[in-house]
């Protein structure tokens, strides 16, 4: 019975699912049918596949060809089904022999002369071979990466033509991840004192931070080095976020390295590009900076609408689509930088500069952003424009490196003492912050007069225990609730 | 010559050139509720159904491309037909198509296309 059998996957959210590739070979009326809900991309195989498996030197059967994609409810999209397809094809008519393929998953889009590009999404395919106890079969050029993922055989094929020689051979290995972390230094950034200071506190303990300054005080300089000062990826986390940018079909090689993704979308930005979207539905910048910083400069310019999706995330650490062809699921736990003027001509507050505009106008510019995500906003600072002898006789400010090493010793305190905070509310909050009953008292009357919502409280509960794990106190003091009130822009005005 | 006259002398010269190369023919303007092929021949085992296309002159394109997706179904429609009708399922089947172009009244360019099509989707 000419019929073979090869293994691929298809892309959901960020996970691929095992899809079985069944190919049966008969006589009858010449022709090439794919079924199993495959979407166009995949139809179109039909056309590459022919030319390709001709070019390398193979026939392609003049006979009836039909190309079944299990489970059929699942839909199938993509060009990586082109190399699994032409293989089944290839063992179904005998023209390779079967072990070339066996307990094997394979991935790539084939070009007209028989030479096999990678897809996006290499890493879930890779991650998805490895839970089924498969071997990857795909082009060198997408097995780099799905190289980092434990206990994984990669095949290489990089060509139909290279089937021929009867065997193929174990990719290469993908090199060490380089150490040192290439991004911009905060010494590059003079005076801002107080800023930087939020920055670390950011950084310590994954807080929200909204900076608020007229224009070109160095809001966006100052966002830019918050990745470096934050802890590497650990590996777990590396993976999570690579994933990502996998199936976005972006280089995912500096995540790989451990460096934390920084995405600075446009105002502009749609929901969709925000959130994810599309068809098939593709993760938004939300999730590419997942485990990094997403930074959103103008926030005010942002659609309003835009804008709510991030709250689900900012809650949950994840979003969840739902379309008519189901729902997909994508991680999004980031930390938010955003960055505003205070007025529309920038100027409000400044010590020199008059504001021009109406108040009115003032008012509706901040109330763009909303209540509920300027509720989530943990530390408000405001950046403003610095005196310009600082500016050009100053001496370098405290390196990346500096801030970094005692980030990384607030994080191992707080790990010591029983993990970050960020996660935490309610009781077990209340647990770690070990607040003595003078203490509580006098937070819940600040609370009170402040008219601070629950959600406000933990907040300040969970900065205020970043500030703690900043002095390696075991217990939250007054000192630290106060700071952190203090960074509440939003509360005290 | 009317274009049913271009079309049967086409049709003649296929058939001509298809047993001079050795394929043996076994049906003329085969018809069925469908529609009608040109040529069924036989190459070795293989059953071929032939649409023969004759153009004296390129205004509407190469004789080829009048074979449209279409017509391509519409053949194998009939191909069915004609296998369930002959009692030859299964079989390998080909569908063939012979392009001409008229160049004078005793000249003209032929075209064997093999497997010129096959029926996808």
């Amino acid at each position: 019975m000419p019929q073979a059998t090869v293994y691929a996957a298809t892309i959901t959210g960020v996970e691929a699912r095992s899809v079985e590739v069944q190919a049966d070979v008969s006589s009858g009326l010449p022709g090439f049918s794919i079924v199993g809900l495959a979407d166009t991309a995949v139809q179109e195989a039909r056309d590459r596949v022919r030319s390709a498996v001709r070019a390398a030197g193979f026939e392609f059967p003049n006979a009836r060809v039909l190309v079944n994609l299990a489970p059929a409810p699942l839909r199938k999209h993509g060009t990586g089904f082109d190399l699994p397809i032409a293989l089944a094809i290839l063992t179904a008519t005998r023209q390779i022999p079967t072990r070339l393929t066996e307990s094997a998953a394979a991935v790539g889009e084939l070009a007209l002369d028989g030479s096999i590009r990678p897809v996006a999404g290499a890493l879930a395919h890779a991650l998805a071979a490895s839970r089924s106890g498969y071997d990857l079969i795909g082009p060198s050029g997408a097995l780099g990466p799905a190289q980092s993922v434990d206990g994984l055989t990669c095949r290489c094929l990089n060509s139909l033509q290279d089937l021929r020689q009867g065997s193929l051979n174990d990719a290469p290995k993908h090199a060490a991840p380089r150490s040192e972390i290439n991004a911009p230094d905060l010494s590059e950034v003079a005076g801002h004192e107080g800023a930087k200071r939020v920055l670390e506190i950011a950084a310590a303990g994954g807080h929200n931070l909204l900076m608020i300054g007229p224009p070109g005080s160095g809001k966006t300089l100052l966002a830019r080095r918050l990745p470096g000062i934050m802890p590497p990826l650990d590996k777990s986390e590396r993976l999570d976020s690579a994933l990502v940018h996998s199936v976005a079909g972006l280089d995912e090689t500096t995540v790989l390295d451990g460096v934390r993704p920084f995405r600075a979308p446009h105002h502009t930005c749609s929901i969709a590009g925000l959130a994810g979207g599309g068809s098939p539905p593709r993760p938004g910048e939300m999730s590419l900076a997942h485990n990094g910083v997403l930074f959103l400069d103008e926030l005010p310019e942002f659609s309003p609408s835009a804008l709510q999706t991030l709250r689900q995330p900012m809650e949950d650490g994840a979003l969840t689509l739902v379309r008519a062809e189901g729902r997909v699921r994508y991680p999004a736990r980031f930390t938010l930088v955003a960055a505003m003027n205070p007025c529309p001509c920038g100027f409000l507050g400044d010590p020199e500069r008059p504001c021009k505009c109406a108040e009115g106008n003032v008012r509706r510019y901040a109330a763009r952003i909303g209540g509920p995500l300027m509720d989530r906003m943990d530390l408000v600072v405001r950046v403003d424009r610095i005196d310009p002898d600082l500016l050009l006789g100053a001496p370098p400010g405290e390196a990346t490196s500096g801030v970094r090493e005692r980030v990384l010793r607030t994080r191992e305190f707080a790990r010591l003492r029983g993990g970050l905070s960020a996660a935490l509310s309610g009781a077990p909050l209340l647990n770690v912050c070990r607040l003595t009953p003078t203490t509580a008292r006098l937070f819940s009357e600040t609370a009170r007069s402040h008219h601070l919502s629950g959600r406000a409280v933990t907040r300040i509960l969970r900065v205020a225990r970043t500030l703690a794990d900043m002095n390696q106190s075991p217990e939250v003091l007054a000192e630290h609730l106060a700071e952190a009130v203090g960074y509440r822009g939003w509360d005290n005005e | 010559m009317d274009k049913q006259e271009t079309g049967r002398r086409g049709e003649d010269a296929a058939a001509a050139y298809l047993e001079r190369t050795g394929m043996t023919i076994v049906d003329r303007n085969w018809r069925c509720p469908s529609g009608e092929v040109d040529i069924v021949f036989l190459d070795g085992q293989t059953v071929v159904l032939c649409e023969v296309k004759t153009r004296t002159t390129d205004a509407k394109g190469t004789p080829e491309e009048a074979v449209t997706p279409q017509k391509q179904r519409r053949i194998g429609r009939i191909a069915r037909s004609y296998l369930a009708e002959a009692g030859l399922e299964p079989c390998p089947v080909r569908f063939d198509v012979v392009s001409i172009r008229v160049l004078a009244e005793d000249r003209a360019l032929l075209r064997h296309h093999r497997a010129a099509f096959t029926l996808d989707g």
